[in-house]
């Protein structure tokens, strides 16, 4: 026990002193595993970022709120077909709110997307919701100030908003917004609420805290044009475990409002949140298998340029090889030495990729988030040792087994 | 009582489909405390002997006893212990650690061995002293002349306190003034107690040995004891001590 201790102190003392002598030549070939181990670990922040912030942004949408759309969301639906439905109107709303008894709250949405101004500040394309009081009871709004508009407010379409955190954020850098008037696509609308920060999707140009809320019908009097866009009816289902029954009374309803025979298909889609999230999971699936690929091919490109200069590195030394055989050594302290050297080199590389990583990764994060954890810290360091391991292991074995006579005599 | 005891071994190696005999037929036993010189022309088997008897190789047949224990069947690893405990190694070409300083050249097969590091420094450098290196010991090989560098390896054949010392052609490298100097060394090491097999194709060289085993053609020619060369007069600061080389 005690002499294996010494030996691998002894190696390692070697594996230092070697990678010291041929310093240019240990770099070069620590460089394989650097990239091979920065892009591994960018390569799993950014993924662990995006994931999280996706899933931040969608539990905005709330997990038991239905979607009634023109429009299917996430599937393979023939777009054609889509665009040929008849547009789901305010009446079909207001008949559907009438009949459904099993939703919490039911709350028409119109959209369109505006420029909104604060003085001489201006902030381009944000998405300007129009809908009733009800709207709030289908979210999980929080509010950093003021409130949402009130029944009366949103009947009576009063020209009063509430603006998402990033568009306060940016029309109102230093003061506060609540009871200022904002200009929103030309026309006033005095401010009564701003939201707290909801985290941004990654997914598509929607980010939920670029919004506006409006009452529904100043949409339709200041923006003639969406008189006869499509509405979204958003359903919040009275508790998750009703939301299946919730989608089951709505697809039946609409139908009905819709006037569809039943040999009609739906001419209207019923989105929710899982769909989102099963589309999101195929294409993230998709993004880690392909970057786990490349990455791994630079890893094992660089464990090859190690395999490459530990033969080198055994070869030149057959001489030294063959006299520590010769006062002793045995050939699993040879292997031992070797695997060692290997390691130290990926080990080495790996620390060095692992800082370069996380310096690539806060530089990244400034376009999409990222997440350095300190398991990819452990995974890091873990991979370059097994790729130390695994690449040294055959010139190690190679050098274990030479003869120590033919070993000494070579030059 | 026999430290080596060789009974018919012969060494047969294949070269393509030839079958070339290093050694035919061998017996010899050296016992403790021996001053051996091994000599005979290139292609003699000498070589051959020399890594069998440092069980850096095993004979093809025949016996092979190293205090009194079967060395023919033994394993790799088996081997490297014996050498690591039993053989001191003296190479012409100093085969030295070149990034390695000298005291860690000379503690280096106690590391195998196992010993403690303060053990085996003190015991490297106490080897250091004995060949007259006391103000080398921190020295690379590159900064020691070659009598220095053999000195060295000396030192590291010794700090196991082997039962036999294996040198082979010790002075090979070096010039005669300091290969002399070297021989005095041995002699001294020789005077000590130990058991000393020197190989060499210098009729000069292995006069200073008080037995010359003769080879030719793999065969034992001549086994004879002999009066060892007296150690000539030494000029003024060429001694041991001084090692001005």
């Amino acid at each position: 026990m005690r002499t294996i201790l010494f030996e691998m102190k002894e190696s390692m003392l070697i594996a230092l002193r070697a990678i010291r002598a041929n310093k240019v030549r240990s770099i070069l070939t620590m460089l394989g595993i650097i990239i091979g181990v920065t892009s591994v670990v960018v390569m799993t922040t950014a993924i662990t970022g995006i994931d999280n912030s996706f899933k931040n942004g969608i539990s905005a949408l709330g997990s038991d709120v239905l979607y009634i759309d023109k429009w299917a969301w996430f599937s393979n639906e023939d777009w054609w077909k889509m665009r040929n439905r008849r547009n789901l109107t305010m009446d079909d709303y207001e008949k559907f709110k009438e009949a459904a008894k099993l939703p919490l709250a039911v709350a028409p949405v119109m959209d369109t997307r505006q420029t909104v101004k604060y003085r001489d500040r201006r902030t381009d394309d944000v998405m300007v919701n129009g809908s009733t009081s009800d709207y709030v009871k289908t979210t999980n709004f929080t509010f950093a100030a003021g409130r949402f508009y009130s029944e009366i407010e949103s009947k009576s379409s009063r020209q009063i908003a509430v603006l998402g955190s990033e568009v306060a954020k940016n029309l109102f850098p230093r003061e506060d917004a609540v009871d200022k008037t904002v200009k929103i696509g030309g026309v006033n609308y005095m401010v009564i609420g701003v939201l707290t920060e909801q985290g941004s999707f990654l997914l598509g140009s929607f980010n939920p805290d670029n919004q506006v809320f409006v009452p529904i019908g100043t949409i339709f009097k200041n923006f003639a044009n969406h008189l006869h866009s499509s509405v979204t009816i958003n359903v919040r289902a009275a508790n998750p475990a009703l939301l299946e029954d919730t989608k089951a009374e709505a697809e039946g309803l609409m139908r009905k409002i819709r006037g569809l025979s039943y040999d009609e298909d739906n001419d209207f889609s019923i989105n929710q949140q899982e769909g989102m999230m099963e589309t999101y999971n195929s294409i993230a699936g998709v993004i880690q298998i392909a970057g786990l690929f490349i990455t791994g091919l630079s890893l094992f490109v660089g464990a090859i340029g190690i395999m490459n200069i530990m033969f080198v590195s055994v070869k030149e030394r057959t001489k030294e090889i063959g006299l520590r055989k010769a006062i002793g050594a045995k050939r699993r302290t040879i292997l031992g030495q070797f695997l060692l050297e290997s390691s130290t080199i990926c080990i080495m590389g790996g620390l060095i990729g692992l800082l370069l990583a996380i310096l690539l990764s806060m530089m990244v994060n400034q376009f999409i988030p990222t997440s350095i954890q300190y398991s990819a810290v452990v995974v890091a360091i873990l991979i370059s040792l097994l790729t130390g391991v695994i690449a040294g292991f055959a010139p190690a074995y190679t050098a274990a087994k030479l003869d120590p006579v033919e070993a000494l005599r070579y030059e | 009582m026999n430290i080596i005891n060789i009974e018919h071994i012969a060494k047969i190696y294949q070269v393509g489909t030839e079958e070339v005999h290093a050694l035919s037929d061998i017996s010899l036993k050296i016992n403790k405390h021996e001053y051996v010189a091994i000599m005979g022309p290139s292609g003699s088997g000498k070589s051959t002997l020399m890594n069998m008897l440092g069980c850096l190789d095993t004979p093809t047949s025949g016996i092979y006893e190293f205090k009194e224990k079967n060395v023919s069947d033994m394993t790799d690893n088996q081997l490297a212990q014996i050498r690591n405990k039993e053989i001191g190694f003296v190479f012409q070409t100093f085969n030295l650690l070149s990034r390695s300083d000298a005291i860690h050249n000379v503690e280096l097969p106690l590391i195998y061995a196992g010993v403690s590091y303060s053990e085996r420094r003190e015991r490297a450098k106490t080897a250091l002293i004995d060949v007259g290196l006391k103000d080398r010991m921190h020295h690379k090989p590159n900064e020691l002349s070659g009598g220095q560098r053999q000195r060295v390896a000396i030192a590291r054949a010794l700090v196991t306190r082997p039962s036999i010392i294996l040198a082979d052609e010790p002075t090979g490298n070096l010039d005669s003034k300091t290969g002399e100097e070297i021989m005095i060394l041995f002699n001294e090491i020789y005077e000590k107690g130990n058991t000393i097999i020197l190989v060499t194709h210098e009729e000069y060289i292995a006069e200073h040995a008080a037995r010359i085993i003769r080879l030719k053609d793999g065969l034992i020619e001549k086994d004879e004891a002999v009066v060892m060369r007296k150690v000539p007069v030494v000029r003024e600061g060429i001694g041991v001590a001084g090692s001005k080389d």
